[in-house]
């Protein structure tokens, strides 16, 4: 009974917060409670009682209010963050060259900032990614909500957990030595660092993340509106995909989202596999650097903090968060308007 | 359809029929896509890694020779590390989600602290480990430590613990809570004999999956400025000449797992690389043991507990 056994052990854990808040152990309090209950009960005592418990109960809700303001520190935290560094950044390049320059080259002598470089990688990393997790993390989530029979279900479910749970260097690795030389053995010409590669394996990877948040919101799609469509006498396949995908589209979008931003906030399988070579390119069949690529680049290194160098890792993170962001919005937006009550 | 005879009206069904029966195929097959590349990926690592999996793999420091070097400081470092996160992670998580589901009042505060968390699940890994650069790095002066990263690590799980303590408090009935008011419980004493006991399968799901998802992050680690070649322990507690303190070891130089991996992956030498499988393999097998295990516990109770 393991579980019995954490019990015990959190249970006993709590004894030591009230030991530490300067109170008796329950069962103390209770035993003395019982053998003689008029012992100390003058209504002072009992007043003094009731406020030391009124004050313990105020401390441990501030305690507790502070634990879950974390969460609004670190946000906030993240913002300043990147803002204050990126100031700095922009007071030594122009905001336009940095959104219209063409070539990113800041360690150079010669240095360029133009983001749009890898912003080239990042998008289109990403959207070989999304080629691949979205029509099979669609179809996948549609097969198990409307299909699959409940043991195949039971099964795959925490498989494609356990998919999701791999750590990203591994499938890098992946990408770099199994799934590139595989891929130059259909297309010779492609250099060994390529977008195509790192771009697949993330794609996978993001199936899971596609596929059980849509199937979550397919599941929640009311009976009713199945039988509804049976009755008409539609078959499966009509239903799932002319009732239940829309009726659920809401979700759905949501799940794009999220598999989105994995993509483009991606880092090992591309630094690992795509190259870290900044690249203005359209074509995945060749190395480029993601934002997040360009960022291991330089960590790798050790650029002295305050160098302008330095400062760009901040910049291209701030460009990589509003990316999101602006993901993120339009998700907001797309669930708003494909929202269906039942 | 009055003009169409039963045997055209069958053949339409037979038609439409065939549909399901095609993209039923088209599902296992994508589900198909998902199996065999994890089998591909783990097979492979197998047969260029296993060979590498002995003792002194794992008691060897990294070396410039692939057949000498061992994960050593590695796996070090990456229990040094998860400890440094289970230990802030865990607490700040649970009792931030205490205070959602059973403390916070319905104002705008509480929307913020939610909208926040939701927020920080979808942040890239790699922000936060320009946040710990920026942040627990410099500012702070942590420098590039095992504090600096148990704490981001446990920044970036922080969400995954309150959204599965949240879940696991919301399934308990509120006849529980009921009960306790009624013989006199304040709302902590309810908290902490009733809910939180009963909750803690269900946190104990998100805390593993939590430190499964943050034992194989690498970006943020790398961002810090972790180095990758390390070939010294960080100090034990109280050894050394002279003494080392009991927190020392937090304020050390360190490497993780991953980072070793991804340090021997990208050496251009074969060799290397099956360094890389095996570090490789390892890690999988701890991630997944992990997630399989958080995987049994959520099964175990939603056999076990019918309130």
């Amino acid at each position: 009974m393991p579980l019995l056994f954490f019990a015990r052990a959190a249970g006993a854990v709590i004894n030591l917060y009230y030991i530490f808040l300067g109170s008796e152990p329950r069962s103390a309090v209770a035993n003395t409670r019982t053998l003689n209950p008029l012992a100390d009960h003058t209504i002072s005592a009992r007043l003094a009682k009731k406020r030391t418990r009124h004050v313990r109960e105020r401390l441990i809700e501030g305690l507790l209010f502070l634990c879950a303001s974390v969460s609004v520190v670190v946000t906030v935290g993240i913002v300043l963050i990147l803002l204050t560094e990126s100031y700095q950044f922009f007071q030594h390049v122009a905001l336009f060259d940095f959104l219209t320059d063409r070539q990113w080259t800041p360690l150079f002598d010669d240095a360029h900032y133009g983001i749009m470089v890898l912003l080239s990688g990042t998008l289109m990393s990403s959207l070989v990614a999304l080629a691949v997790a979205i029509p099979l993390g669609t179809i996948i989530a549609i097969y198990l909500s409307e299909f699959a029979p409940f043991a195949v279900r039971e099964i795959a479910k925490p498989f494609l957990e356990l998919l999701g749970g791999v750590p990203t260097i591994v499938y890098g690795y992946f990408a770099l030595l199994y799934v590139t030389p595989a891929l130059q053995y259909f297309f010779p010409g492609l250099p060994g660092f390529n977008l195509l590669s790192a771009g697949l394996v993330m794609g996978i990877m993001i199936i899971p993340y596609v596929s059980s948040v849509s199937e979550d919101a397919m599941r929640s799609v009311p009976m009713a509106m199945r039988e509804g469509s049976y009755a008409m006498g539609a078959t499966r396949f009509q239903t799932a995909v002319r009732v239940v995908t829309p009726a659920a589209f809401s979700g759905i979008a949501a799940a794009y989202i999220l598999g989105i931003s994995r993509a483009v906030g991606e880092t090992m399988i591309v630094a690992v596999a795509a190259g870290m070579q900044p690249n203005l390119t359209w074509n995945p069949a060749e190395p480029a650097a993601t934002i997040t690529a360009y960022i291991v680049q330089v960590a790798l290194g050790d650029l002295p903090h305050g160098s302008i160098g330095y400062q760009t890792i901040f910049a291209a993170g701030l460009t990589l968060m509003l990316l999101t962001l602006f993901f993120n919005v339009v998700g907001h937006f797309l669930k708003r308007r494909y929202r269906q009550a039942y | 359809m009055a003009d169409m005879t039963v045997a055209e009206i069958r053949a339409l069904i037979t038609k439409h029929k065939r549909w399901d029966l095609i993209f039923a195929t088209v599902g296992v097959l994508a589900l198909m896509v998902g199996v065999l590349t994890f089998v591909a990926l783990f097979a492979g690592m197998v047969m260029d890694g296993a060979h590498r999996l002995s003792w002194d793999f794992f008691v060897n420091f990294p070396s410039r020779r692939a057949e000498n070097a061992g994960i050593l400081s590695a796996w070090v470092g990456s229990t040094l590390v998860m400890l440094v996160t289970a230990v802030t992670a865990i607490p700040v998580g649970v009792a931030g989600a205490v205070y959602l589901e059973e403390y916070a009042p319905k104002n705008w505060m509480t929307d913020i602290i939610e909208i926040n968390v939701t927020n920080l699940a979808g942040v890239p890994s790699i922000i936060y480990g320009l946040l710990a650069l920026g942040l627990f790095v410099y500012k702070f002066g942590f420098g590039q430590s095992i504090l600096s990263a148990g704490l981001t690590l446990a920044l970036l799980i922080l969400p995954v613990v309150i959204v599965a303590t949240r879940e696991a408090i919301r399934s308990i009935p509120g006849v529980i809570r009921e009960g306790a008011y009624a013989l006199g419980a304040t709302k902590w004493q309810t908290t902490a004999d009733h809910i939180l006991p009963y909750s803690i399968p269900g946190i104990l799901t998100g805390v593993i999956i939590g430190l499964a998802r943050a034992i194989g992050e690498t970006a943020p680690i790398i961002t810090i400025g972790a180095l990758t070649f390390i070939a010294v322990l960080p100090p034990a507690p109280f050894t050394g000449d002279p003494a080392a303190g009991p927190f020392d070891w937090l304020f050390a130089p360190f490497t993780v797992m991953p980072i070793q991996m991804f340090n021997w992956t990208s050496r251009p030498e074969a060799a290397f690389h099956q360094n890389a499988a095996a570090a490789g393999l390892v890690l999988v097998v701890m991630t997944l043991s992990m997630n399989a295990l958080a995987i049994y516990i959520r099964y175990r109770l939603r056999k076990n507990i019918k309130w």
